[in-house]
């Protein structure tokens, strides 16, 4: 499979010192591994990278699981990114923590913090390479639970304040960054402080559920800009994932204004997912058929499909860039993110869909199909958790007349 | 004036693990989460051999980097030493 077609003959012979072109051609293992542990969970967020709901009935057993943090060690990476769904509602999730901790595998986990009671906090507090990310999406819950759902808001506070008293110190408050809640960066940033927390903002993908929402959440052009001069001002106390390299491109020409970070797309080369059933997708942001790499039970173990997957054997030959290679900032944002094109049905060798440069705007307003998802374990019903994405109606009915619920019912018509 | 660090023992920290890489290697240090890379299989090698050796500079000369070189090693290997990616022999054995 070919994703982004016109690209040169493989030129690996000549090694350039640059840390960037090595990353390009890949590592022999991932540094950046997120491992989704489940699909179930107790929210249904809007935006839900993995669509996630319902558990499903393939997931990875405790001895996979364990089996799997042994390859990981044997490989050497030093530490996965562990989310889902909600990854603590897994009943052996802290006995699988506690596995790969022993194993040499530092975990970092993302949680809406529904388990994290004071038990669980102390006893974070008192194990070494743990990492938690409290998922928080507005800096007031009126911001936070119109897209995560009614009640998350003081769950995250309330796991917060869990680990501070527990004396865990340096949890992560991970933000994805919407049009709603840009305006509240120093407000999350107080957030942090005060619950001795670090700030991480993340860019907002158009992925899984994510693509439902994305026109109505993707930050407006205007409000990029001001997440740049905030980033930049802030750079070091807050992290980002190297998530906003898109952005770079706003500093000048000679590529000053990078943001800290690698500024590169790393899927399939650095940065890589398992999922709940142990498929290996090129990154967080890709779960569709289009960058499924393989299958670790399937296919021989997660090592073999990172080395031998021809998808990613592609994903590290050198790209051409496309129309992008022609724009003066290509060496600042690189095309952007593989995942934020495909899922707006933009070409993957094209701009991004929020390019600074405006060029992302010209394309989405072009002829472009948006990819059906290819996996969805959204709960089937609705439940109490649900976000309710509504708004009061700010304009007048569009059609007057028709304003009655019982416009055009007669109970004497026959039927 | 050579650098004086050229004469110190000096070894890999205990907390870090060196990862082969096509470009040189990972390092990771468990304690405090840093990741370094090292750019150069050169480097690599001296870093591993730090500890056989009674000081930086007879480790540079077992991993064949030529003298005009020692100078920008002993720069990097600072660099290393300020994450804790190295550290001097003597504080080790206090440790």
């Amino acid at each position: 499979m070919t994703l982004a077609p016109a690209r040169p003959a493989p030129a690996r012979a000549a090694r350039s010192t640059r840390l960037v072109d090595q990353f390009e051609l890949g590592l022999d293992a991932p540094i950046c591994l997120t491992w989704e542990l489940t699909y179930a969970c107790n929210l249904e967020c809007a935006h839900c990278l993995s669509s996630s709901g319902r558990r499903d009935p393939r997931e990875l057993t405790t001895e996979q699981c364990k089996a799997v943090i042994d390859e990981l060690q044997r490989m050497q990476v030093f530490y996965v990114n562990v989310g889902g769904g909600e990854p603590t509602i897994r009943p052996d999730f802290w006995e699988l923590l506690e596995y790969a901790v022993a194993h040499d595998v530092g975990v970092k986990f993302s949680t809406n913090g529904v388990r994290l009671t004071p038990e669980r906090a102390a006893f974070l507090a008192a194990t070494d390479y743990v990492d938690v990310q409290i998922s928080l999406d507005g800096a007031t819950a009126e911001v936070n639970d119109y897209v995560r759902g009614p009640g998350s808001y003081d769950t995250a506070i309330q796991a917060l304040a869990n680990l501070q008293e527990a004396g865990f110190r340096d949890a992560k408050i991970s933000v994805v960054c919407t049009r709603q809640n840009l305006g509240q960066l120093d407000d999350f940033k107080a957030l942090a402080d005060r619950y001795g927390a670090t700030l991480r903002l993340t860019r907002l993908r158009p992925s899984g559920r994510g693509a439902d929402v994305w026109d109505e959440l993707h930050p407006l052009p205007e409000q990029q800009r001001e997440l740049y001069d905030w980033l930049v001002a802030h750079g070091d106390e807050v992290l980002t994932g190297d998530s906003f390299f898109h952005l770079s491109a706003y500093g000048p020409e000679d590529g000053s204004g990078a943001l800290p970070g690698l500024n590169l797309c790393g899927a399939g080369r650095v940065v890589c997912l398992i999922d709940p059933v142990g498929d290996v997708y090129a990154c967080p942001f890709a779960i569709h058929d289009e960058f499924l790499a393989g299958n670790l039970l399937a296919d021989g173990g997660f090592g073999r499909v990172w080395r031998e997957s021809e998808l990613f054997a592609d994903l590290r030959s050198p790209q051409t860039g496309g129309a992008c290679s022609k724009c003066a900032f290509f060496d600042s944002c690189r095309g952007g993110c593989m995942a934020a094109k495909f899922f707006t049905g933009l070409p993957l060798d094209g701009p991004d869909p929020e390019c600074v440069q405006g060029y992302g705007e010209q394309a989405l307003a072009g002829e472009r199909v948006v990819p059906a998802s290819s996996q969805d374990h959204s709960k089937a019903g609705p439940t109490r958790n649900q976000p309710v994405m509504l708004q009061l109606l700010t304009r007048p009915p569009v059609s007057a007349c028709a304003e009655s619920p019982l416009a055009g019912f007669d109970p004497q018509a026959p039927s | 004036m050579p650098d004086p660090l050229l004469g110190e023992a000096w070894t890999l920290s205990p907390a870090v693990a060196l990862r082969p890489e096509p470009f040189g290697a990972l390092a990771y240090h468990f304690g405090n989460r840093k990741l370094t890379f090292l750019k150069r299989p050169e480097l690599v090698a001296v870093v591993r051999c730090l500890a056989e050796h009674g000081c930086v500079r007879a480790a540079l000369e077992a991993s064949g980097v030529p003298e005009a070189q020692h100078a920008a090693y002993a720069a990097a290997l600072r660099g290393l030493a300020e994450t804790d990616m190295i550290r001097p022999r003597e504080r080790q054995a206090a440790a």
